[in-house]
Parts: C-alpha cells; structure tokens; sequence
C-alpha cells in the first residue's frame, strides 16, 4: 500500500467515525436504572419512544456511570443529557455540578421524597423518578411448614426463624435465601429492616443491647440460610431454581421469578420486631448535570418521565413504582401486582417502622454501607463476638457521622447536628 | 544516519509511550495517594493499612504467591525439560500447553467456576459415581480451604505456560557441548539437570520468577470469580476502595502498597539468581 493510499484510507476511516457520530441521537440518558438488557430494551421500546425528541438510553454500572460522569463534569463539556440513578448515587455527587430543577414545575407526590431529593440544599437537585422496596417471597411449597398461627402477611421475626427451622428440618437443607453475595444489596436489610425492627434506629443504636439481640436473631435465621447464600445477589435466579424458598430482596431482583411462574410464588411483607415492621422505600431520580450539551431537550426529557403515562410505562418496564399519582392499571405484569400488594401490606401496617435512605453522607455513603456488610461479615461468617465487633465498628461509624455531619434520619430520633453512635 | 545517535532514535517512540501512558499516570497515582486535599499526607495508607480486612488480604495475597509460585516453577520446569526431550510433535505439545495464556484470567476464573459450583461439573460427576447424595457447595464461607484451593488450581492451570515459554526459550540457549561433555564423564540425568540445565538457566529463571511473582500479586479476577468476598485480597480492595466507596486516594495507596511488595520481591529475585560477573553463556 502507498503512503497517500494509506492517507486516503486513514482520512475515509475517520470520516466515516465523524458521520456515526454525527448520526448519534440527540439526548443521551446516562443510567445506572433498568440495566438488564430486558429492561434497558423496554425502556427504549416503550417508555422513550413516545418522548418528542431522540434519546440515546445508556445504563451502565456505578463505577463507569461515575467515572464518565466525573470526566465530563472536570472538562466542562459533555454529552450526557440526562442523569438517572439512585438517591444514594445523587448524594455522593457535589450538589454544584447538578442543576437545580425547581422552575420544572414537576415533583413526586410524597414530600418525604421530594425533600430528599434537595440533597441538603434548599432546590431540588434531582426529581424523584420512580420507587421501589424490599419485600420477602417464597415458594408456594415453603407454606405448609408455616408456623401454626402465623399469618403470612404479618410474620414477626421469631416467627420467621421457626418457618425457616421447619423447612430446613422438613427438607434437609436450609432453604432460607439471603442476597449475600458481592452484588447483593444486603447492607440495605440491616439499615432498613433489622436494625429498625429491634432497635427503633440506625445509627444511635448501632450498638445498644437491642442491636446485640437482633445479630442474635440474625445468627439463628442464618443457620438455616443457604450457606450459598454468600453467592446470592439476585434471589429470583434461586427462587426459580428451587435452592431458595424463603427469600428476602429488592422488588426488582425477584420480578423475574413472578413473571415466569407467577403461580408459584407468593410475595409478602417483610417480618416485624419488638421494635415494629421496619422496611425502607427506595427511590431513584433524574437530574441534569450543569455540562449538559441542549439544557432545553434535557428539561422536556425529565417533564415526560414525570407524566403518568410514562411512569406506567416505566412500571411496566423496570417494576419500579410511580412516584406521582396515578391509576393504576389492571393488566400489570404479575411481578408488578405481587410486589405492589406486598409493599402495599407492609407500609400500610399498623406497626409499620419506615425506615429512610441513608442521607446527607455525601461520598461516604459507600463507607457506610460498608459499616453494615463488615459487622455482617464478622459477626456471621467469621464468627466473631458481637459485642466485641459491634464496639469495633462503632467507632468507624461515629468517624464517619463526625466526618459527614449528617443528622439522623428516621426511624432514629432527629439530632442536632451530627447523627451520634450512643 | 549516525551509528551513535540511531539506537536512540529507535528507542525514542517507545519511550515516548511509556513516559505518556505509564510513568504520567504512575506520578498522577502517587499524588493521589498521598494527599486528601491539601498538601502531603499519609492518611490514605493508614486509612488502608488500619481497616480490619488489610491484614487478611496481605495474609491471603501472600499465601497464594507462597502455595502457587514453587508450584508453577516446578511444572513449568518440567514441561520445558521434557518439550526439549521431544524429537517429534514438540510444537504441538508446546501450542497446547501455551493455550490458557490466551484465556483471560477472568474467563479461567469462570471455567473453574463452572467445574466447582454446587451445580457444576464436579458435583454432577460425584452425584453420578455416588460419591455424594446432593450436591455441595464447594465454594462457600464454610470451606475456606476448599475456595483457596480453587484458586491456587486456576492460577496454576492459567499461569504456568507463561513460566514455561520463557524456559523452554532458556533451555534452548544452553549449548549441546555441556551436556555431551557430562555424559562423556558418565553424569545422570539428575546430575546434569541440577548442574548443568538449572545454573545454565539462571537469566530465563530470574525473568520467569519476576514476571510470575509480580502477577502473583496482582490476582484479581480469578480470586473474583472463584471466591467473591470470601477471600479478599490486595487487588480486590483496591477495587472495592476505587468503585465501591468512590476512594481514589485509598485506592491509590493500596496500589502503590503492591507496587511496593513487588519491587521488594523483584529485588531478592534478582539478587538470589544474579549471574555472576564474566560467568555468561
């Protein structure tokens, strides 16, 4: 090949590069939602179809989420539209580099929501975009070995014990599924379930005599807990497989298991301690980061993730709920119907215990989270002393509250200033 | 071109590469490492050294460099002696040994997977001899040995042939005559490999031992795929501290901590198996 032969080639190359990225689509919706390839097909399908202009839908992972992100924000031009993730994603963010999107004129119906999503400034950061929880299914097959006199819809925690005994007892092996794995969002049911359950707190009673028992309870359910369970990230792959029967996880992470076998599964609320029903509400939300190329496209595209119709459609596609008010539909997808009864039962018992997203720890969220999985990891796995751990890992966590200044959050009574390890 | 300035010339786009894609970075990463803001600090690294895992991961780290290195350098010896032995199919056999290196370690740590979960091949292979009633979960917090174990296997099934490339080179450097004065003088075949073959390699072994050691200490994948959080080791934290808790400062202390160990090693590799001044093949 001549050297103006290899030109003429590198230069076709190059503009044929330039042309794909000419031809690219006009607001790109840079995720960390809806990332199964299922999901992110029905949300280009059914959901951004209808929106006026062209969107370029991307989920991604955390990691590369925010490492693009952060690139584009520290050269001060990007590409990216429109920004969708969870309220933990947004609060790691400098509230600076977002937008505020109070001329909007949208917001979600719940006000709890709604001041989250300020992130500690006094204008929304980010709108709340749709919601989800954590809620317990099992196999149809798990029912007989129910308790006598427990209802499945208003378990208590030794009552949960006693039916996993009874199933480990009844079938040989432990059949109790917890999301353990690296990918599990475990953490989320110690600061969302156990430890309001018990200790009416998150934080202050990280370590009372309340947290000890409730690790206690946790010591007995996990000895019939799947010993796999360390691989468990998404329960509905073991639901489906039969390796789990009883199993707690995010609405989300067990759709699949209801939508192929919708007759064999029942959702229900997650269990009750001294302390209440302790669960948490999940929300996920969409800014706008300050580098965004047409700030208008980006604007009309957040307004019409908020209508009705896309929030069903949104429903449809990821099983996360709407966060506006709407009809529901009756044709849902059987996922959809099951986890919503199920949340639907939990946050409207009478001893229902929400517990909120961890809020105001900035990049510390991570750490935090971390916090909960060690205490899990040592107390359960290696076995060491609870006491011992739990007045180890305090410490972390008061540095971290010290550090962040972040006051507590419900169900841990309000503080001034930072939330304090008592 | 003149004779003296033409090997600079040659060496220049390459070093141009490396100062760009390698020694930038490198400098960027250490001033992450020690600062958290403002100015010169260690925080980072007694942030990374004092967390309850580190101890753990350095422990697990250097385990498995103690328990697969020796291991792999005793194979990887043997096939290469035995790939020279060969008057026929050497190339073959050689290509077949070489394969896994072009397996990615992730995929490696994936094909074990395969052989080792509760729903692998080895169950299925013990449930059909009877050896077992249900299957078992090999790779689970109860079994810490059974996971280090996997581990070890993959990384000696993935990594070996890399050891072996490099002696099987070596050996063919060693002149014939050595060898054919040793039999004249009736030495075994054990005599010649210890005196002969293994003095003779020194340069090829002290390359393969470096290479092999820094990779020891660099395993990420495999331990990943294999044994999860079950096993945390140096590389796997500075994952977590990059991705998961969004750290670029810890995360850079862990690797420059890496770097460390391994310059360390490198150094005692090079100085144990130097070859002596004037002794050259």
């Amino acid at each position: 090949m001549t050297l103006r032969m290899k030109i003429a080639c590198a230069v076709s190359g190059l503009a044929v590069l330039v042309g794909v990225t000419g031809a690219q689509a006009d607001v790109l919706f840079w995720s960390t939602q809806a990332k199964p390839v299922e999901e992110a097909q029905a949300m280009r399908e059914q959901v951004l179809a209808g929106a006026g202009d062209e969107i370029d839908y991307q989920p991604n992972d955390g990691g590369p989420w925010l490492t693009r992100l952060n690139a584009e924000l520290q050269a001060g031009s990007g590409a990216i539209g429109v920004l969708g993730a969870l309220h933990g994603d947004f609060s790691a963010m400098d509230p600076e580099n977002l937008v505020d999107l109070d001329a909007l004129g949208v917001s979600a119906a719940s006000d709890t929501f709604n001041s989250l999503a300020q992130l500690g400034t006094d204008k929304p950061q980010y709108i709340p975009w749709m919601q989800a929880s954590y809620i317990m299914a099992a196999n149809k097959e798990a029912l007989p070995y129910l308790p006598e006199g427990a209802d499945i819809d208003a378990l208590t925690y030794d009552q949960l014990i006693e039916w996993a005994a009874n199933v480990h007892e009844g079938t040989g092996s432990p059949k109790f599924g917890f999301p353990a794995g690296p990918k599990g969002l475990k953490h989320r049911f110690f600061q969302g379930y156990l430890y309001p359950s018990y200790t009416n707190g998150v934080v202050r009673t990280f370590a009372s005599p309340e947290a000890v028992t409730a690790w206690e309870k946790f010591a007995e359910l996990w000895e019939h807990t799947n010993p796999a369970s360390t691989n468990f990230s998404f329960l509905q792959e073991q639901l489906l497989s039969g390796d789990a029967w009883i199993v707690f996880d995010h609405t989300s992470r067990l759709a699949q298991a209801f939508n192929e076998r919708p007759d064999d599964f029942v959702a229900f609320p997650a269990p009750a301690g001294p302390a209440g029903r302790g669960f948490m509400p999940v929300i996920a939300g969409i800014a706008i980061p300050k580098t965004a190329p047409d700030m208008d496209a980006a604007k009309d595209l957040v307004k019409y993730m908020l209508s009705p119709e896309t929030q069903i459609a949104t429903l449809r596609a990821t099983s996360f709920f709407p966060v506006v008010d709407v009809d529901l539909p009756d044709d849902l997808p059987p996922s959809v119907q099951a986890a919503g009864a199920a949340v639907a039962k939990m946050s409207g018992a009478p001893d229902a215990n929400p517990g909120l997203l961890p809020a105001g720890l900035g990049d510390k969220g991570g750490d935090f989270n971390r916090i909960y999985v060690d205490t899990f990891e040592r107390i359960i796995l290696a076995r060491q002393p609870i006491e011992a751990v739990l007045d180890d890992q305090k410490k972390r966590l008061a540095a971290i509250m010290e550090e962040t200044g972040a006051p507590c959050w419900a169900p841990d009574a309000p503080s001034d200033g930072a939330c304090p390890v008592e | 071109m003149n004779a003296r300035i033409l090997p600079y010339v040659l060496i220049l786009p390459v070093t141009l590469f490396l100062c760009l894609f390698f020694l930038y970075p490198f400098v960027l990463v250490s001033k992450q490492a020690f600062s958290t803001g403002a100015g010169f600090t260690l925080d980072n690294f007694r942030e990374v050294v004092s967390y309850w895992k580190f101890p753990i991961s350095m422990q697990n780290t250097l385990l498995l460099a103690a328990a697969v290195v020796p291991v792999q350098l005793a194979l990887a010896l043997l096939m290469a002696t035995m790939v020279n032995k060969m008057q026929k199919g050497r190339d073959i056999v050689l290509y077949i040994w070489t394969i896994p290196l072009g397996i990615s370690d992730l995929a490696a740590g994936i094909i074990w997977l395969a052989i080792f979960e509760q729903s692998g091949f080895l169950n299925s292979m013990m449930n059909g001899l009877g050896v077992v009633d249900q299957p078992v979960n090999f790779l689970s917090y109860q079994h810490p040995g059974i996971v280090f174990l996997a581990i070890a296997l993959a990384e000696i099934w993935r990594a070996t042939a890399i050891m072996l490339v490099i002696l099987v080179a070596g050996i063919g450097l060693i002149p014939k005559e050595y060898y054919e004065a040793a039999e004249v003088f009736g030495a075994s075949p054990w005599k010649r490999f210890t005196r002969i073959t293994l003095p003779m390699l020194r340069p090829s072994l002290q390359t393969a031992l470096v290479l092999r050691v820094i990779l020891a200490f660099e395993i990420f994948a495999v331990v990943a795929a294999l044994g999860g959080t079950l096993f945390p080791v140096l590389m796997g934290e500075t994952y977590a501290y990059q991705f998961d808790l969004l750290d670029s400062g810890a995360a850079a202390a862990m690797a420059l901590i890496i770097l460390g160990i391994s310059i360390a090693f490198t150094l005692v590799i090079l100085r144990v198996l130097r070859v002596p001044k004037g002794a050259t093949i």
